[in-house]
């Protein structure tokens, strides 16, 4: 199977050591620990393996199998197969972090590429080689203020509509930096407003964070938020749904620091969740102070172009504790899976793809708010998801609709007390008219009563 | 040879991909959110194809040589794990879904938190980190939510083993602990007396890597953990090495309190050139209430008629999460294929291959390099590129020489207790040819550096590029494809 050594090999190996029997390999190991007895289950072969995998799979309801309007943070896209077909090569996959640049020019060269189709889908200036999804990149993007202001700045102003996991990872991260103040997520009633959040902008704040799309799908003009964040000489940083941004103006265009997001629109699975892929992008300013990889473009000894990892004395292994992240591994192959999926739509299929889902989703926000007991919520710009008012609980609702196999929309009561009966719905370039038309009719059905 | 980049090999007009044009009716979007710009590439698909097969074939990985990679574990990934994790059931599964729909998942996540605790000796498992230093993140949090839960507030210290990995500081000083270094014996073991003169009723606690990256087995282990829990402190396990130790020794079972694992080392799931990792987390009993949030469980018991309810429930003091849902789920599945073909007998061929090949390839090279510490290695060894005869040699010029002759390098300048250090790894997947092939190569080198030192001070020659100039590359600062227009 996976070790090649045939037992005359491992015999005439041991003997070279000087040694008579595999134990004694292990003789630094308290011999009372030696060789515990497991509670496993018996080794199976690749096909028996194959097999109890595909068991479990089939266990689950895939979006193959239901109609997804399920998004929240995780989208349901299509991967065009040329991802996979070049994911899927030993070369790229097998390959260890690009240390060593004389043999790993393909994985640098990908990551430069990662960087520079980052760094134009966002306008941003620097994009580093990825954090480990939405929500670290956005604690991340915290780190970073926290020392710009070297801890003397230390109010963290977070939008509700940031995605709530990324809120509550921002939280842990910094549970031990006790004069850190976390605001400006606080429950409110109805919809908090972004002059709200500026109303807590001061001097000491560091970092005002905010989402576009918000978690609500809405678009906002952030120009003069923008300008009031800057002139206490705050941070301003926006974590994105990359997608959107082949449709609508860059955050760039509003004056923001940092660009986070998740990465998982662009052409990356939805796997339960993970792995996923954290953006980070900045203005030139902050590039000595992003965490994560870098690559830069260098020429080699006889003057050739060539990339390496730079500015590497930022990182853990060379400042050890004083390292302002502890980032090591971060998301390689997603970047990569990223960049083949950028460069495959190009501006047209990015334009097209993202345009795709704005028309889809405003013609299904558009049908349900003609519905009998459904309301589209706060319906200005969008681009695709939307809140929909229910007149059921939204639990209740999935449940139905499950009973036709649709996957209904993220209820945003686990995490929004005061939105109860609201459902989040999303809309992709998966959806044809005719699922949209289904779900409507559906949802009539199931709440006629 | 070199391959442009994507932006240039662009062409107005050109796209990879065709979507179907839009059966809904069109909906304008308001003027003042239309992006005009969009400068991406405009590329055909085989334009894509083609471009990225050529970068990939710049890089060296497992599947076309032998990686001798120190503390990496760069093991063969079994093609059957990206098999299993692309399977429709996983690969297009919402994490947002009912439990009700995604119970594979979750019977399969449940399981492996299972396994990794029976393999590793702790009862509490997170699958949630992203990666290693996620995990030690979190490690050093969970203790620090511990000794604060018992209103144990002056505990500001962890003692980290100089020979340590610099994620450990990284992670402590990021969660506020002041870090402070233990020395290391003359055998290559935590040097005691060291750690006695520091730890004291201010230490939160000790970050271990046993095997350490020496690749030695700390010999007083059972002690220096009885020393740091006597003082009231905690034992983080790295478990960064834990490949050596699978199916041999339970870490729990020596006395640590909390542990990471690395899928990507340990569990073969593949590097991908800098990640994804999976950097679950094992603790002991007393610390199972600290988890980051949420862990799987039961919902409801099942019956000989009905399985089991797996859900998501909450550790009662959890830290909190640590990321967007529940961790690396792709990588989960590939973990679970490769434990669930070793089994109960089978994982410690794992640790017996891997400690037998390093002890092997160290034996042919100890005579040539200077062994560090001379005594058994577990999964990994560490020896000195450099010889009084041949002044001028360093670690970086063996490590690149190696390129030639089709090997990829030792990690080197690490650990930094070692001078000119090559950490070499060789895991259990590589066979006995492939360790003569390379030690063939490490003792003509050895040779060359006497003999024809140019060839080592000048190497690579046979790469796709030379040696590149990295203060350039650190001075000039070219971070994209274009060099961005000042902002502001």
């Amino acid at each position: 199977m996976f070790i090649p050594n045939t037992e005359a090999e491992r015999n005439e190996m041991l003997q070279k050591i000087g040694l008579s029997k595999i134990e004694d390999l292990f003789s630094d190991v308290p011999k009372e620990f030696r060789y515990p007895d497991l509670n496993l289950p018996e080794a199976v072969s690749e096909m028996e393996a194959l097999q109890n995998l595909k068991d479990l799979a089939i266990a689950n309801d895939s979006t193959d199998d239901l109609i997804c309007f399920l998004g929240a943070g995780a989208y349901n896209h299509y991967i065009p197969a040329s991802v996979d077909a070049i994911i899927t090569r030993g070369e790229f996959l097998t390959a260890y972090t690009p240390y060593q640049p004389e043999v790993s020019q393909g994985t640098l060269q990908a990551i430069f590429e990662y960087q520079s189709l980052v760094a134009s889908i966002t306008g941003m200036d620097v994009s580093n080689a990825s954090h480990y999804d939405g929500a670290t990149a956005a604690a991340e993007a915290c780190v970073l203020a926290y020392h710009h202001f070297r801890g003397k700045r230390n109010k963290f102003i977070l939008s509700r509509y940031l995605h709530p996991h990324y809120r509550e990872t921002i939280k842990t991260y910094f549970q031990g930096y006790e004069k850190i103040q976390i605001t400006g997520d606080n429950a409110v009633e109805g919809l908090q407003k972004n002059e709200d959040l500026l109303k807590l902008v001061d001097y000491e704040t560091a970092i005002v964070y905010v989402q576009y799309p918000d978690f609500l799908g809405r678009i906002h003009d952030f120009k003069a938020f923008a300008e009031q964040v800057h002139a206490v000489g705050a941070i301003l940083a926006v974590s994105v749904n990359p997608l959107a941004l082949g449709l609508i103006k860059p955050p760039s265009e509003f004056d923001a620091d940092i660009v986070t997001g998740e990465g998982q629109p662009l052409g990356i699975p939805l796997s339960y969740g993970g792995p996923y892929l954290g953006l980070f992008a900045t203005k030139n300013q902050f590039v000595r102070k992003l965490s994560g990889r870098l690559v830069g473009e260098t020429v080699d000894n006889k003057g050739n172009k060539g990339y390496v990892l730079t500015l590497t004395a930022r990182e853990q292994h060379i400042r050890r504790e004083k390292a302002t992240s502890n980032i090591c591994t971060n998301q390689g192959l997603i970047a990569l899976t990223s960049t083949v999926y950028m460069s495959l739509l190009g501006k047209q299929g990015l334009k097209q793809v993202a345009k795709l889902n704005y028309d889809k989703a405003h013609y299904a926000a558009d049908q349900i708010s003609k519905l009998k007991g459904f309301e589209v919520v706060d319906l200005g710009a969008f681009f695709n998801e939307f809140v929909v008012r229910t007149p059921k609980p939204v639990s209740e609702l999935n449940s139905l609709l499950l009973d036709y196999d649709i996957l209904g929309g993220y209820d945003l009561s686990n995490d929004y007390p005061e939105l109860e009966n609201h459902m989040l719905l999303a809309v992709t370039e998966m959806n044809t008219k005719d699922d949209i038309d289904y779900l409507v009719e559906i949802l009539q059905e199931v709440t006629n009563d | 040879m070199t391959e442009p980049t994507i932006f240039e090999i662009s062409s107005p007009g050109r796209t990879g991909v065709k979507f179907q044009s839009s059966d809904v009716p069109e909906f304008d979007v308001p003027k003042e959110f239309l992006r005009d710009e969009l400068p991406m590439p405009e590329v055909s698909e085989i334009d894509v194809i083609r471009h990225f097969t050529r970068l990939s074939q710049l890089n060296y990985s497992i599947d076309t040589g032998y990686y001798p990679l120190g503390s990496c574990t760069m093991k063969f990934n079994p093609r059957i794990n990206e098999v299993t994790a692309r399977l429709t059931g996983f690969a297009k599964v919402h994490p947002l879904q009912p439990v009700e729909t995604v119970q594979g998942s979750l019977a399969l996540m449940y399981d492996l938190q299972n396994w990794l605790g029976e393999i590793s000796g702790f009862p509490g498992i997170t699958l949630q980190p992203a990666a290693g230093a996620h995990g030690e993140y979190v490690g050093v949090m969970i203790i620090r939510a511990y000794h604060k839960d018992r209103n144990d507030s002056k505990r500001t210290k962890m003692l980290i083993p100089d020979s340590a990995h610099g994620t450990n500081p990284a992670s402590s000083a990021m969660s506020g602990f002041d870090v402070v270094p233990v020395a290391t014996d003359k055998n290559g073991n935590v040097d005691l007396d060291s750690l006695r003169a520091v730890c004291d009723e201010n230490t939160a606690g000790l970050m271990l890597t046993n095997p350490n990256t020496l690749g030695l087995f700390e010999q007083d282990v059972v002690e220096v953990i009885n020393i740091v829990h006597k003082a009231g402190g905690l034992v983080y396990g790295d478990g960064a090495n834990l490949n050596a130790l699978l199916g041999v020794v339970r870490p729990g079972d020596l006395g640590i309190d909390i542990m990471h694992f690395n899928l990507h080392k340990t569990f073969s799931t593949p590097h991908g050139g800098g990640g994804p990792g999976s950097g679950p987390v094992g603790v002991a009993a007393h610390l199972e209430d600290f988890l980051p949030c949420p862990t799987v469980g039961i919902l409801e018991e099942g019956s000989e008629d009905y399985p089991p309810l797996y859900g998501f429930v909450e550790p009662a003091k959890s830290i909190g999460r640590m990321k967007a849902f529940f961790g690396h789920f792709g990588m989960m599945v590939r973990a679970y294929t490769y434990i669930s073909m070793y089994g109960k007998e089978g994982l410690k061929n794992i640790a017996e291959g891997s400690v037998l090949n390093a002890n092997y390839l160290m034996t042919l090279l100890k005579d040539t390099y200077k062994l560090a510490y001379d005594r058994l290695c577990m999964h990994e060894f560490v020896l000195e590129g450099h010889w009084p005869d041949a002044p001028g040699i360093h670690a970086l010029d063996i490590a690149k020489r190696l390129m030639d002759y089709n090997f990829h390098p030792p990690t080197n300048y690490f650990p930094l207790i070692v001078p000119e250090a090559l950490m070499i790894e060789p895991t259990e997947t590589e066979s006995k040819q492939t360790l003569d092939l390379f030690a063939d190569a490490m003792l003509k080198i050895a040779e060359e550096a006497k003999n024809e030192p140019d060839l080592l001070k000048s190497a690579p020659h046979n790469t796709p590029i030379g040696r590149l100039d990295e203060v350039k590359a650190a001075k000039d600062l070219v971070l994209c494809c274009w060099i961005p227009e000042k902002n502001s």
